[in-house]
């Protein structure tokens, strides 16, 4: 299709090289150690198919060119430097909007200007395959970004989390959809400017549609998800070039995205389809809230928790979004580092969908100094709880509820959850009685006879152990 | 390059990336979805080629812009992933 395009084989060879750099980028992150390796590769592999992109072409405008990089970099290097760990979601949402609407600016480009991709005919028509691959390059970027765009303001708090319904909008969705890929088929046969302009704005609507019905705990699927959606955008744009390194880009991305929301899923035991059509936490479930009126239930105090936790072997601790809300990650830190001090092993617990994103509490725990061999996942320390002395439950609520378990008509039921209970201690760090989580689901572990819930902001609680661990 | 031999690339590339993303740690998700986006801003060939090119002013500037956005993109993707990836330590002993 692309026999227009003069091959150089050393240039071919060049983007097969960093299309491999990066792959051995995301090869890197088996484990911290490699990672850093790993990383350094995904630059070398961008460095070299810039570099061979501008040395292989007749460049008009290489000022402009090396401007806008310049321009550009500052803007994303000093973001980079910037921004708080806490902050990772947003940041990430923000860039994945702009990966997909420098799709849809290339797109947009290519339609405009086909004869500089080598994707045009002898009469001057743009190829039938090029312009599929033209079409959904437009449609997936156009919905990463207008998408991305929501999932940024609703992470950032610029938009209320709750879902949005609106009604019918199933159906709204289904059709935009159809009509979509109605026109990008009518575009191989009528390559008018019309098809490719509405297509493009149906597309940018369909993102908007798409996530806002969808609530704050779903974000980590819908982030994982747009990761996804950038990287089919990449690869589309691969097709329409010919060129290796954007292909095997767009596939790894693609993939990655779709593993981690499948993850995503898996550990909310929630389908794929339901996260999409969105809504959940929207109205308050039945089930569980019914039993919540006045159970007792014990208050500690910190020098409670401090006597409790320095006298225990063992404390397990299990750190949530609220605890990334409060900034008490360094704290918590001090705190393990005062309880190690005293003789007792402590370990961190992080349940898939702790926090807004995939990895999030790994990420504020290493920001903190904890070290990581000291973190474990789900399925690694579930089994030390029954003989833990102390569970510590620091912002985390629905991952902990045993109801997941036990109670077939609880909205969470499946859903796997840290055995927190089984502890003979548990220590529930929490701002009030009054809110639930975000499932809307009572939690049992609130009203055992062997926990202690310590209301307070996260962050002045865990000060006020650590100053009574000091003593 | 013929579609075939382009649609064999990309079909086993998702092969890789199946493989290669298990593999990664779930303790390092976070960076996995930052450097993702780094590396997929290598959607800056195509923005470079559409800038480069003359005859078309409009699909210029679109490129040009295209090109800054992707390099907000790789710089400030690569420099968060470092920053991320610097902070993961081993326990000192």
């Amino acid at each position: 299709m692309h026999e227009a395009a003069p091959i150089n084989p050393f240039v071919a060879l060049a983007y097969l090289i960093a299309g491999v750099c990066f792959i051995l980028a995301l090869r890197g992150l088996s484990s911290p150690a490699s990672s850093r390796r790993g990383n350094r590769f995904g630059m070398f592999g961008m460095a070299l198919a810039v570099v061979t992109t501008l040395v292989t072409h007749e460049i008009a405008s290489l000022p402009e060119i090396l401007g806008a990089i310049a321009v550009g970099g500052a803007i994303g290097f000093v973001t980079a430097r910037k921004i708080a760990m806490t902050d990772m979601p947003q940041l990430v949402a923000a860039f994945h909007s702009l990966v997909g609407l420098a799709a849809v600016l290339v797109a947009a480009a290519a339609y405009l200007n086909p004869e500089a991709f080598h994707i045009v005919d002898a009469a001057g028509e743009i190829f039938a395959v090029s312009r599929i691959e033209m079409g959904l390059g437009i449609a997936i970027g156009a919905i990463t970004f207008s998408g991305s765009v929501i999932a940024f303001l609703k992470l950032n708090g610029n938009m209320s989390g709750a879902p949005i319904m609106l009604p019918g909008r199933h159906v709204i969705n289904l059709g935009t959809l159809a009509a979509i890929l109605g026109l990008i088929a009518y575009f191989v046969t009528d390559q008018s400017p019309w098809v490719f302009w509405t297509v493009t704005a149906l597309s940018f609507l369909i993102g908007f549609l798409l996530i806002i019905p969808i609530g704050g705990a779903d974000m980590p699927v819908v982030v994982s998800m747009l990761n996804s959606y950038s990287g089919w955008a990449a690869a589309a744009m691969g097709f329409t070039l010919g060129n290796s390194a954007m292909i095997i880009t767009g596939a790894l991305v693609g993939s990655s995205g779709a593993i981690l929301s499948y993850i995503m899923c898996k550990a909310m035991n929630r389908s794929f389809i339901s996260v999409i059509a969105g809504g959940f936490g929207a109205a308050p479930e039945a089930s569980g809230g019914a039993a919540k009126v006045d159970r007792p239930w014990k208050r500690g105090s910190a020098e409670d928790a401090a006597f409790l936790m320095g006298q225990a072997e063992q404390v397990i601790i299990v750190p949530g979004y609220g605890m990334a809300v409060a900034q008490a990650q360094h704290a918590l830190r001090e705190m393990g580092d005062l309880l190690k001090a005293q003789g007792v092993r402590v370990k961190y617990a992080i349940h898939p969908v702790a926090g807004r994103m995939p990895g999030h509490m790994n990420v504020l725990l290493a920001e903190a100094n904890v070290p990581y061999d000291e973190v474990f996942e789900l399925e690694d320390i579930n089994s030390e709880f029954a003989q833990t002395d102390v569970a510590f439950v620091i912002g985390a609520n629905d991952v902990t509820n045993p109801a997941a378990k036990t109670d077939k008509t609880s909205p969470i039921y499946g859903m796997p959850v840290l055995d927190v209970e089984k502890a003979k201690t548990v220590l529930f760090v929490k701002r009030s009685m009054g809110g639930v989580g975000y499932a809307g689901v009572d939690n049992d572990v609130f009203y055992m006879d062997n926990t202690m819930m310590l209301l307070a902001d996260a962050k002045k609680m865990v000060e006020e152990i650590v100053k009574s661990l000091g003593h | 390059m013929d579609f075939i031999s382009i649609l064999s690339i990309f079909v086993l590339a998702c092969f890789v990336g199946y493989y290669v993303v298990w593999s990664v740690t779930p303790a390092l998700h976070t960076p996995l979805m930052a450097v993702t986006n780094a590396i997929s801003s290598v959607i800056i060939v195509g923005a470079l080629i559409a800038s480069a090119a003359a005859g078309s002013p409009s699909a210029k500037w679109l490129g040009l812009i295209a090109v800054a956005l992707a390099s907000v993109n790789i710089f400030g993707g690569f420099a968060v992933t470092e920053r991320m990836l610097a902070m993961y330590k081993k326990k000192e002993r």
